[in-house]
């Protein structure tokens, strides 16, 4: 499974633990959430930064306390249809203020990434190799965004309200009855 | 008229861009049918019994006569000359084939029109009166909010993967006509204490197998607040809906389960949380959007002109309509006025692409270029000179949407059923177009007075039998089709859901069992001028359960 960061298909430095196997000492980790509530500071106390793999179901604020040990949050998209990680990434990034790295995993196609990207995501599994090679054109296809979210990007209404206080003649007639 | 701009059009195109790309690696097989089917979804693509089915995106009902010409194009070009007006503000085209899918989306997208969220597990198309901006009883237009709501709704990121679809509508007049307590948000714009304008906020109606009526969970709510909280309530649904079950993920089943007041709490926590940030709308914001809808320039006139006195006075017909489908508007002199699309024997909400092109001729000559299209599956014209309505009159009475049966008994909301859709248990057009046959009497029907029947052709209540006044739902039973009746359901602003009459009923005897139902209504009723659901909240159901089951 192809991994996407910064526009590019890259090496995964991580290693995934499963919930009772020994942790390498040296080596960045992704541990399943329940080794992180039991072990949290066992883990940081190592060689090797630490993730987590974030259950979809479980609330962000079980999570909270334990961010500043992290230096990556995967969260789960168990199926393409199931949207709940979306939520959870948003208030990861808007709500708790999470700089790490924040990664999507599961079942994750082309047809996501912008959402992804708006909710905060900044590394991604992607299912298919072809789609993780169509990452920079499937996240660039839309140049307009009405909604506000962590990602800072200009909503059309801002855009419009920065333009109306520069307004000419011209820029209104560009406006066309709908 | 609302005025689409750069922005606007720019992201209509780019979704048309994207549909494209989705349909070639459906149809190279890069997508599988699974794969494809909720992004295709989220462009209103449908697969129905026998073909794609496509559905667009009338935003709160408000259509231009150049966009109204667009679909009787498309309807002819891609279809077979016809489309469906749908009970959200949409219209349905049944017979689009999948590798034209994508031009008839750029012929759309030419005049800002888009399938956009009309069907998926997403933020559908948002709702409202089809009378916003004209009705004299609304305290301002809801389709300013409509549109506040489109845009934030539209590719939201966080949700465009809900638990199950998610609708919402807005009413700000006294008599809700957009069914806002059957909706999974239901708002109501009103004033305070104070004279200031906010939201009383539903949450939780819906029909469907399950129907509920939505509950308050704030009584006022603040302009300002309104994409924030319902960003909320949202952020709540998409975490804790059920998605184990589809039948049990709407936010109602949430809602139900936990309890208003519980979900009430998690919603205003999370609200608290937000309320102040990016989506809290400042004046200035909100005037932006406004300024883009524009009125046309009402002339001074007066009430009841001599040309309209005289017309009344020479045609029979023509009174008759006026009393029917012509409602007083916000403006002296002008009229709103209802084109039925329930002729005797057609089809609810059909229209062919020639009596498009007409009524868009219509629109441009008597109604400033602009149509209307409300949920009962009929459509309007909101800006009509009163002195104009005897011509207008007879050019609606040739194309055939003249029929004075607005909200009588033959103006049925019905669902497509088995003739088109995939799900269906039983047909209902049909049954429909035989109702309007069995009440085509229209002295009689004026008669009845207010009287809505709604059916659906399966328990999904496409078709709103909850909210009819007589509701009829099919179902099957050992592979034959059958009917079960409802009395006392409505979706204004006394929202209920209607009782169960009795035993379902065979195909055969579906019609006669409504025609005893009225019957019984007549022998009922306390005065001629007590409506049918007011007799039945009067003496309840059993009366007429009496009566219709008698001989059955």
């Amino acid at each position: 499974m192809p991994l996407v960061k910064g526009g590019r298909i890259v090496e995964d430095s991580y290693q995934r633990v499963l919930d009772d196997a020994p942790v390498p000492d040296r080596i960045p980790v992704i541990v399943p959430a329940a080794r992180l509530l039991a072990d949290a500071d066992d883990l940081a106390r190592r060689g090797g930064v630490t993730g987590v793999l974030w259950p979809n179901d479980r609330r962000i604020a079980e999570l909270a306390p334990h961010l500043h040990k992290l230096a990556l949050v995967a969260l789960v998209f168990p199926k393409f249809k199931d949207g709940r990680a979306y939520s959870q990434a948003r208030q990861l990034r808007e709500q708790y203020g999470w700089r790490g790295e924040l990664r999507a995993t599961g079942e994750i196609l082309r047809d996501q990434f912008m959402f992804l990207e708006r909710a905060g995501f900044d590394s991604f599994e992607v299912k298919k190799e072809a789609d993780a090679e169509a990452f920079v054109e499937a996240t660039r296809r839309f140049s307009v965004f009405y909604q506000p979210t962590g990602d800072g990007r200009a909503t059309a209404l801002r855009a419009r309200l920065a333009r109306a206080s520069s307004a000419t003649p011209i820029a209104r007639e560009r406006e066309q009855v709908r | 008229m609302y005025l689409y701009d750069d922005f606007d059009k720019t992201l209509v195109d780019e979704r048309v861009n994207e549909f494209r790309d989705q349909v070639k690696r459906r149809l190279s097989g890069e997508l599988t049918e699974e794969e494809f089917k909720s992004l295709r979804l989220m462009n209103g693509v449908y697969l129905q019994l026998h073909a794609y089915m496509l559905r667009i995106a009338i935003p709160y009902g408000t259509l231009s006569s150049e966009q109204m010409r667009m679909l009787a194009h498309v309807a002819r070009r891609y279809d077979r000359n016809y489309g469906h007006f749908t009970t959200r503000q949409n219209i349905q085209f049944n017979w689009i084939k999948l590798d034209e899918l994508p031009d008839a989306m750029a012929d759309l997208a030419s005049v800002k029109m888009h399938a956009m969220q009309t069907s998926g597990n997403c933020i559908r198309n948002i709702t409202t009166d089809q009378w916003a901006g004209v009705a004299p009883d609304e305290i301002e237009d809801a389709r300013v909010w409509g549109e506040i709501l489109r845009q934030w709704s539209t590719l939201h990121p966080e949700f465009s993967f809900l638990p199950r679809k998610f609708k919402i509508a807005i009413t700000a007049a006294s008599h809700d006509r957009a069914a806002v307590k059957v909706h999974d948000i239901g708002l109501r714009l009103h004033k305070n204490g104070a004279g200031e304008a906010g939201f009383e906020v539903m949450v939780g109606g819906g029909l469907g197998r399950t129907a509920f009526i939505g509950k308050t969970i704030r009584p006022f709510l603040p302009k300002r607040d309104l994409l924030s909280y319902v960003e909320a309530i949202l952020r709540v649904y998409n975490q804790f809906g059920r998605r184990d079950n589809i039948y049990k993920a709407r936010i109602k089943i949430l809602v139900h389960e936990i309890g208003a007041e519980a979900f009430g709490r998690e919603v205003e926590a999370e609200w608290e949380k937000i309320k102040d940030g990016a989506l809290a709308l400042d004046p200035k914001a909100i005037a932006e959007i406004a300024s883009r809808f524009r009125y046309p320039d009402y002339e001074r006139l007066a009430d009841e002109p001599a040309e309209l006195k005289a017309g009344l006075a020479a045609d029979a017909r023509f009174d008759t309509w006026f009393k029917n489908s012509v409602w007083r508007h916000k403006v002296p002199g002008y009229a709103i006025v209802t084109l039925s699309l329930k002729p005797e024997g057609g089809p609810p909400g059909d229209a062919t692409a020639e009596q498009m092109d007409a009524i868009a001729d219509l629109a441009d000559r008597y109604s400033a270029n602009e149509i209307r299209v409300g949920h009962e599956q009929n459509l309007v014209l909101p800006h009509v000179r009163q002195r104009d309505l005897p011509e207008l009159w007879r050019a609606l009475d040739s194309i055939g949407v003249a029929t004075p049966n607005v909200n009588l008994v033959s103006d049925i909301i019905s669902c497509p059923g088995l003739d088109y859709c995939a799900l269906a248990n039983t047909r209902s057009i049909p049954v429909a177009q035989e109702l309007t046959r069995r009440f085509r009497d229209l002295d009689l029907a004026r008669g009845l007075g207010r009287l809505h029947i709604n059916i659906s052709g399966c328990i999904n209540a496409c078709g709103h039998h909850h909210v009819g006044h007589i509701g009829i739902l099919g179902v099957e039973k050992n592979g034959e089709e059958y009917f079960q009746l409802t009395i006392g359901g409505r979706a204004d602003e006394k929202a209920e859901v209607g009782a169960l009459l009795g035993p379902a009923v065979p195909y055969d005897d579906v019609v006669d069992t409504v025609e005893d139902i009225v019957a019984a209504y007549l022998e009922l009723r306390e005065r001629p001028d007590e409506l049918f659901i007011d007799t039945v909240k009067r003496i309840g159901v059993e009366p007429f359960q009496e009566r219709v089951y008698a001989t059955r």
